[in-house]
């Protein structure tokens, strides 16, 4: 009878939210053009195609870079890698942070000592170095590659941060009541604990996600992105290693800077509407 | 139907756990059937720490806690919720024991989904407005509302309400009311007091000495984790033969008479004495009395229903 | 000294509108007058008590004049006030003992306080010292943490501080709710003992619990819904109070020696009204056991006996 209700509010009151609206719009935009996009375009994102340092035009919307490839195409495809590596790096960076600092918070002794020990360690090794003697391996990389390996070595700070939230919420009253209650731990964990931290945890995976995209574009321009493929941050660094910034060919490298700053902006915007909606407190003012 | 025999809780402190910290002291006694015993102490003197070992909160570090003749800490996974049918608590701060994303009503949800997973919706509105009414609050004004909508009384006569359903035999309340407004307070007390006479027996946890006499028929007093004088209230108020229990009364602001001119020792240090009585440091008899500090005086029955651990009574 | 307020009203400003927080407060208090101000959560007595010292916002001055030792106190204008703060007037605010800078040591606070209204720390310290051995707090306390004292030792450093620059007035706030009964007692007394030994001339103590001020108060304001509900000698409220709220509320308080079983206590029913759209007239009506039909109309705070205010219709009538 309340459940119902209670998500109703929770719609109610998240279709009222101004930043809400503005940030799921952006980000909407965004995933259509993703979606659309390879539709639009008849090209491959690296075909020469036509005429080298045009600007946009009717024919090549948003004009050609050095070697006369399309923007528009790169762009585009570009996109779809970088929102994958944001969705898969980031979301599995949160998926370990989570079940870690859960655990380790909740309940504390001796496994929050390991998974702490756990933690400080993939915190403290040389992701780069890593990575250089994981490139000089595999010489085929795909993005799905690329994402794991973010995911993998991202989530220490996520799961520190979530320990330490669930510790201060653990020793709160109404944990002990849930206890009183007769609810095992697990329980506690997911119907108490974890809604309670539901903005944290998407605060945490927006900053996952839009920290995935910057270290992709990090790695893809010393060269140990994927190989074969193309990101925004591939597009962006193409551009100023290829004179773009010199040229004065904005077309090349503002789009998709431009675009990863909308994507990670809408998500923080996105996430201060959330938290109103989710806070009753925030609401009534 | 409760019984504590020589409870005692440690915590390690310190870097490395080196340290320990005695938060609860051989501490013995227990609580009848339809009894209110007030358990009272300072900050400090272990009373929360031992509501919430009985209520299996905390673990217990040495010494037995028995329900109605069976040994809590042996009680696990179904067992353990048996007995939270019988044996709940209500805590000091109404709004730290909501989740405050949530109605209140959830900790009705709650338990019934544990306890009453089976039970039509029309036969738990029911049993739900019979619970609220019982605490005297109306329904239709406090379901469906966040915490932070009802004020501090409501909430605690909810967390009442709550306990209620489940048909107990023993609550701890813990400090219920000194976060109350001194205008709702005697509304939540009557409640409990009236309660108490169809059977219900509480461990009634406070540092305030008037609701401990105005509620309770035995007090205990502690200090420091330990037990310093126990008995009947009448008996422990009239005639208080611990020095501390005689500075506590001392120190209570009366409306009827004002304080007496009694020299309160400040100067509690934290150092722990290993042996010795554990109130020798602030004791105006214990003065030059080599014995105070050596031994540690035991419980003993001064009048019928009357005990007190001083070695100079 | 002397401290006259007339007709003060602060209210709060919030998104909803103005909450009537203060709403017209006139009383005097004496020279050597302590004065207990009590009253449930929402009467106001924080809120008089911190617009006497430090108007901030969400706060605002709607009117009122206070007058102290004959001098007019512009509480609206923060930055006056500054020349009259810890020299003239003090307070011990709520929660003070937890709001002290745990990096500091005690003695390097003390100096920057002092510092920043001008005094001298070196030329205060003797007396300084004097008085942490008035209230029993060895001088090793200037050179430890907060962390490292007890919360009694910290109340008692707080109290040490607000009245080292000797004011007039002296506003204590909720100084004892977070304490042992005995510190409680210790704290009391000394606050009787700053009076006696003249490091303050007068003082104000706000809290809930009107046994301690049957302890150490001369005389007592009551306080209900943001308005003045009774002011007396303290024997007066306690043993022959006149307006209904607090006969009510005294006879809810607990005592040593009344039993549930034998007497029972009652609580008073109803909650306190809304601030931000109060009803009309007088504002414990809903409440009141003996209101009637000229409760609509906002009784004023009258003298019905020598020293003693009510604002009861009620009590007037009984009197003329």
């Amino acid at each position: 009878m309340t459940e119902s209700k209670k998500k109703n509010e929770i719609l109610y009151f998240a279709l009222r939210n101004n930043k809400l609206k503005l940030g799921v719009a952006v980000l909407f935009v965004f995933v259509v053009l993703t979606l659309i996009g390879p539709l639009l375009t008849d090209y491959a994102p690296y075909d020469y195609v036509g005429p080298p340092y045009h600007p946009p035009s009717a024919e090549y919307w948003f004009g050609t870079t050095t070697f006369g490839q399309d923007v528009f195409t790169q762009f585009i495809l570009g996109l779809k890698a970088t929102f994958m590596v944001g969705i898969i790096g980031g979301g599995l960076a949160t998926l370990i942070g989570v079940v870690v600092g859960f655990t380790a918070g909740y309940r504390g002794g001796v496994v929050d000592e390991v998974l702490n020990m756990l933690t400080n360690i993939v915190l403290v090794i040389p992701t780069l170095a890593m990575l250089l003697i994981i490139a000089a391996y595999l010489t085929v990389r795909g993005v799905l590659a690329e994402s794991v390996f973010i995911g993998c070595t991202a989530w220490p700070w996520a799961a520190r941060a979530i320990r330490a939230q669930t510790f201060s919420l653990r020793s709160r009253d109404f944990v002990d009541l849930a206890r009183l209650s007769g609810m095992r731990s697990w329980k506690i964990i997911l119907s108490q604990i974890a809604p309670n931290m539901m903005s944290y945890l998407l605060l945490v995976f927006i900053l996952q996600f839009g920290g995935a995209i910057l270290t992709a574009a990090t790695l893809d321009f010393i060269g140990l992105g994927p190989t074969n493929a193309v990101s925004l941050g591939l597009m962006m660094n193409n551009a100023v290693l290829w004179g773009a910034l010199l040229l004065g060919m904005w077309w090349w490298f503002v789009p998709p800077g431009v675009a990863i700053m909308a994507i990670v902006g809408a998500l923080y915007v996105t996430n201060v509407g959330l938290d109103e909606v989710f806070n009753p407190k925030l609401r009534e003012m | 139907m409760l019984r504590l025999d020589g409870v005692s809780k440690v915590y390690k402190v310190g870097t490395f756990g080196g340290k320990e910290l005695h938060a609860v002291r051989d501490v013995s006694f227990d609580v009848k059937d339809g009894e209110v015993v007030s358990l009272i102490g300072e900050s400090g003197s272990g009373k929360s720490t031992i509501g919430k070992m009985i209520l299996r909160l905390i673990s217990i570090s040495s010494g037995t806690i028995s329900f109605d003749g069976v040994d809590i800490s042996t009680l696990k996974g179904d067992a353990l919720k048996e007995y939270y049918r019988k044996v709940q608590g209500v805590f000091q701060d109404p709004f730290s024991s909501y989740n405050p994303i949530f109605k209140a009503d959830r900790v009705f949800t709650m338990i019934r989904e544990e306890f009453y997973p089976g039970i039509k919706g029309q036969e738990w509105g029911d049993k739900l407005q019979d619970s609220l009414r019982a605490v005297g609050l109306n329904p239709a004004d406090v379901l469906n509302k966040f915490p932070h909508q009802l004020s501090g009384g409501q909430l605690q006569r909810f967390l009442v309400a709550r306990a209620l359903l489940l048909d107990i035999e023993f609550l701890v309340a813990d400090e219920i009311i000194s976060m109350l407004d001194a205008s709702r307070r005697m509304d939540v007390l009557n409640l409990l007091a009236d309660l108490k006479s169809t059977g219900l027996s509480i461990l009634f946890i406070t540092h305030d000495l008037s609701l401990g006499y105005y509620i309770s028929e035995r007090v205990v007093i502690l200090y420091r984790g330990r037990v310093v004088e126990m008995g009947s209230t009448e008996k422990v108020y009239f005639n208080p033969l611990h020095p501390y229990t005689s500075m506590l009364m001392a120190c209570v602001p009366r409306l009827d008479e004002k304080w007496e001119e009694v020299d309160v020792e400040l100067r509690a240090k934290e150092s722990e004495f290993a042996r010795g009585c554990v109130y020798y440091e602030r004791c105006p008899l214990a003065v030059k009395d080599e014995r105070c500090a050596r031994e540690r005086p035991p419980l003993v029955e001064a009048e019928p229903d009357h005990l007190v651990a001083c070695g100079r009574v | 000294m002397s401290l006259q307020v007339e007709n003060l009203r602060v209210y709060y400003q919030t998104l909803r509108g103005d909450v009537r927080a203060l709403d017209g407060a006139t009383f005097t208090i004496e020279d050597g007058e302590i004065m207990g101000l009590a009253g449930e959560s929402g009467c106001g007595k924080t809120t008089l008590g911190h617009s006497l010292i430090a108007l901030t916002p969400p706060m605002r001055f709607v009117e009122g004049r206070v007058t102290l030792d004959d001098e007019e106190l512009p509480v609206w204008d923060m930055e006056r006030m500054n020349d009259f703060r810890f020299k003239r007037i003090s307070i011990i605010p709520q929660y003070a003992m937890n709001a002290m800078n745990p990096t500091r040591k005690i003695g390097k606070m003390t100096s920057e306080l002092l510092e920043s209204r001008k005094v001298e720390y070196k030329s205060t310290l003797p007396e300084l010292k004097r008085r942490l051995d008035l209230v029993e707090l060895t001088h090793d306390v200037l050179s430890m943490y907060p962390i490292e004292l007890s919360g009694g030792m910290k109340q008692r450093m707080v109290m040490v501080l607000s009245t080292l620059l000797n004011p007039s007035l002296l506003i204590a706030d909720e100084v004892t709710s977070a304490l042992d009964v005995s510190t409680q007692k210790a704290v009391s007394e000394m606050l009787v003992g700053f009076r006696d030994r003249e490091f303050v001339k007068s003082l104000i103590v706000i809290t809930h619990d009107i046994s301690i001020l049957y302890q150490i108060a001369d005389s007592i304001l009551i306080m209900y819904a943001g308005q003045l509900a009774e002011k007396g000698p303290t024997d007066a409220i306690i043993h022959s109070p006149r307006h209904p709220y607090t006969k009510l509320l005294i006879s809810a308080l607990p005592k040593v020696g009344v039993k549930y079983a034998e007497r029972k206590l009652e609580g008073i029913p109803g909650n306190p009204p809304q601030l931000l759209d109060p009803p009309v007239g007088c504002r414990f009506r809903d409440r009141c056991p003996v209101a009637f039909g000229k409760c609509l109309e906002e009784p004023p705070f009258m003298e019905v006996e020598k020293d003693h205010f009510v604002a009861c219709w009620k009590e007037f009538e009984r009197n003329a």
